[in-house]
């Protein structure tokens, strides 16, 4: 099955959970203890989601919002945000033809299919297409495996055990601001158990979307590979995420039992405001994987486009003797887009080792830092880790800025580190152009190129799809 | 006599506030082969770089012409298409894009502007491996990015490979032999030399006789200080080989300064 349809599917499930579970429509804005109840009362939870919910909001009320990283923007009011709200249907289009030009321009560049197109821009979609045939050969599949791939609050439903166990055990509520937000008011998600000796054959996939308007997003991925299992999930997709200025802090927490490996593929699009700055998601993520097993393995991949604000670091604690983490993440800003991220490979394990690839692209106005740490704790003998860090610019308003952080406490570690920054090179577009190619090839073929590295990890598809959407986000950059 | 393909009149060129070229007059006919020669900083390049169509040079007065038609105003991707290919002095390199891949989105941006159908990944990887053959290329440079880590002689080769992938009218050969080993500067100079036809030019820019053994100009120019000082025909060469720069009358060199 292809990467498309199963998004679809799985798409088609998310909408489907929302209206048979939910019918009320939104709490007032505003946070107190009587709305975190009511969230989890709605979602007919059991009672210790509700006091793990509870704990995060005292805990949250204690912290502030922190403002070490490298972007800027106006305060957040956190009693403006309405923190449970049930989806609203999009208003349904009868055919493309209501649909903005200037988007079905953009889905054209990007190669989506129009059923896909409709269903984006909220036009009514045929049933053939919302097709109930293709999720149940889906689901039955991954049933047969012992494979549980979900919405978050079906998992609390009907797997409380699991979640139980595993949340908030990588990313605790304590861990940051955003983190027990989100713990106290996470909205739903994706849940994904791979049993023991399971490699799941099949890409799992789900869109993440902002579903009313101004509802802040609180999403929360929980991913546990049993011993020795293996699974692949694909996060977001190119397709523009429209919205007005949102707050999105999602939680993602990965667990690699041993021998275990996940990859977590992530294309990020959110609507990164207007051309002046004006608009666009603030995007402030927590992602944290935990390699807790020996041999175990995580890696993350990500193409960040999207959002006004970026704010995010996926990291792994490589825990279990000979575990492996990946950090691979290609990160464009435009216009007035900021993005500071990056990762942390917090070393515990023996002969642990990780590898970090960061391409960070910035045109316009755009800011982007990509901030690092590499911790090696005391016991982890013969520790590695390799990282490199290169930033391309287009044009002289836009910046770049690297800040590694080493700690290392065991002298048996290695680590290098590689740094470069450079100007897009107008003599290898003046070389392509000399070869017939026109300038907005060259610049494709030249920052494709640069992106080589990260581009190989991603799903095939989603390679394709990625590189596609490099292309629209810098359109007109150079030049 | 033929229309000259192209037609370089009192070409005046200064760039970064210094005066680089100061009037150059230049005819080539279809079909002819022109060796510029000259010491280094002369202008050699920016001359080939002009007639591609770099940026940063401002060209103060004159006129070319290519095809009767004024080459200047024309955009790189316009010139290249329309049948100028220079092989660049200094390739350059392209971290992370695949030589094939390079060399196809090439060959079809250029088919599609002649209105010639685009090759397909089969017939193309068919006529890339004809044209590596007589250049005695080694296939895994097709599967590198461009030009990354190539040795010097590997990039100049893999310039005589997209110029015969191309098929220029006006092919400008920036020291094309300079890297190049004995008998890879034979093989490359042979290759070239299959490629003259009535309808090709060439401009061949080069320090050495021997590249000219190989590749007989009709026509041989001296350039000095951003002019040329002395034209004239394959023996020029010899003669210049011979006796060094310093024997063309110093007069005139003097003068150009
Ligand atoms: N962009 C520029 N700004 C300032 N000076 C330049 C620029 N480009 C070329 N020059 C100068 O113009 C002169 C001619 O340079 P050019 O590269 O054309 O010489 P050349 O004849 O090709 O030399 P060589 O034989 O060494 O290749 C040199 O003195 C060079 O430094
Ligand atoms: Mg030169």
């Amino acid at each position: 099955m292809s990467t498309d349809s199963i998004r679809r599917v799985t798409e088609g499930e998310y909408k489907y959970g929302f209206t048979t579970e939910i019918e009320t429509d939104s709490v007032p804005p505003g946070l107190n203890e009587d709305v975190i109840r009511l969230i989890s009362a709605k979602k007919e939870e059991p009672e210790f989601m509700l006091e793990w919910r509870l704990k995060a909001y005292r805990q949250w009320l204690k912290m502030k919002e922190p403002h070490w990283a490298h972007v800027e923007y106006p305060p957040v009011d956190y009693q403006e945000i309405v923190y449970y709200s049930a989806p609203k249907q999009k208003p349904k289009l009868k055919s493309l033809d209501e649909v903005d030009p200037e988007l079905l321009e953009t889905f054209e560049k990007l190669g989506i299919s129009l059923e896909e197109q409709k269903r984006l821009a909220g036009v009514a979609v045929d049933a053939v297409f919302d097709s109930v045939s293709v999720a149940t050969t889906y689901k039955k599949k991954l049933g047969e495996l012992g494979i549980l791939f979900c919405s978050f609050s079906e998992a609390v439903r009907e797997h409380p055990e699991l979640v139980q166990k595993y949340l908030g055990s990588v990313v605790p509520y304590t861990d940051n601001f955003f983190a027990a937000l989100n713990s106290a008011v996470f909205s739903d998600g994706s849940f994904v158990y791979v049993p023991k000796g399971v490699r799941c054959p099949m890409e799992l996939s789900t869109y993440f979307r902002i579903n009313a308007a101004d509802t802040g997003q609180f999403e929360r991925t929980l991913i546990i590979a049993d011993e020795g299992a293996y699974v692949s999930y694909l996060e977001g997709c190119t397709a523009p995420m429209r919205d007005t200025n949102q707050l999105h802090a999602a939680v993602v927490e990965l667990v690699a039992l041993d021998d275990a490996e996940i990859k977590y593929s992530t294309v990020q699009n959110w609507y990164p405001g207007d051309k002046d700055g004006k608009g666009g998601i603030y995007n402030f993520v927590t992602k944290r994987g935990a390699c807790r097993g020996r041999n175990s393995k995580i890696s993350w991949t990500q193409v960040e486009t999207g959002s006004a604000i970026t704010w995010k670091y996926p990291s792994c604690i490589l825990q279990g003797d000979n575990s492996v983490g990946e950090f691979y993440s290609v990160a464009v800003t435009n216009h007035y887009q900021q993005a500071d991220t990056g990762t942390k490979m917090i070393h515990i394990g023996k002969n642990t080792r990780s590898t970090i690839i960061s391409k960070g692209i910035s045109a316009g106005h755009g800011q982007q830092s990509y901030r690092g740490l590499v911790k090696v704790m005391k016991g982890a003998d013969r520790a590695r880790n390799y990282s490199q860090c290169d930033s391309m610019l287009m044009g002289d308003r836009c910046g770049a800025h690297t800040f590694p952080y080493i700690e290392v406490k065991n002298p048996s570690a290695r680590l290098e580190h590689e740094a470069t920054t450079s100007k897009i090179g107008e003599d290898q577009i003046y070389y392509c152009k000399q070869r017939g190619l026109s300038e907005e090839d060259a610049v494709n073929l030249i920052v494709n190129g640069f992106c080589k590295e990260v581009f190989r990890e991603l799903p095939m598809e989603f390679a394709v799809e990625a590189q596609k959407l490099l292309s629209v986000t810098l359109e007109d950059a150079v030049g | 006599m033929a229309t000259p393909l192209l037609q370089v009149h009192n070409l005046n060129v200064e760039a970064g506030g210094n005066r680089i070229l100061t009037g150059i007059d230049l005819e080539i006919a279809p079909g002819e082969v022109h060796a510029i020669m000259g010491p280094n900083g002369s202008g050699k390049s920016t001359l080939a770089h002009v007639l591609a169509g770099r940026e940063g040079y401002d060209i103060t007065a004159g006129e070319v012409l290519y095809e009767g038609r004024n080459l200047l105003e024309l955009e790189p991707e316009e010139r290249a298409r329309g049948g100028v290919f220079l092989a660049f002095q200094y390739p350059v390199e392209i971290p992370g894009v695949n030589n094939t891949y390079f060399l196809k989105a090439a060959v079809n941006a250029v088919r599609k502007h002649r209105g010639e159908t685009e090759l397909d990944a089969m017939d193309f990887l068919a006529l890339v491996k004809e044209k590596m053959k007589l250049l005695e290329m080694d296939d895994s440079l097709l599967n590198r990015p461009v030009n990354e880590g190539f040795s010097g002689g590997e990039k100049k080769r893999n310039e005589i490979l997209q110029m015969a992938l191309l098929d220029p009218r006006l092919a400008v050969l920036d020291e094309t032999d300079s890297g190049l080993d004995i008998d890879a500067l034979r093989i490359v100079a042979r290759g070239v030399d299959s490629m003259r036809g009535a309808e090709r030019s060439f401009l061949v820019v080069t320090h050495y006789q021997r590249l000219l053994d190989y590749i007989v100009p009709d026509h041989v120019h001296v350039l000095a200080n951003g002019r040329i000082v002395k034209s004239g025909g394959k023996e020029l060469a010899l003669e210049l080989e011979e006796k060094g720069y310093s024997w063309i009358d110093d007069e005139v060199v003097k003068e150009a300064r």
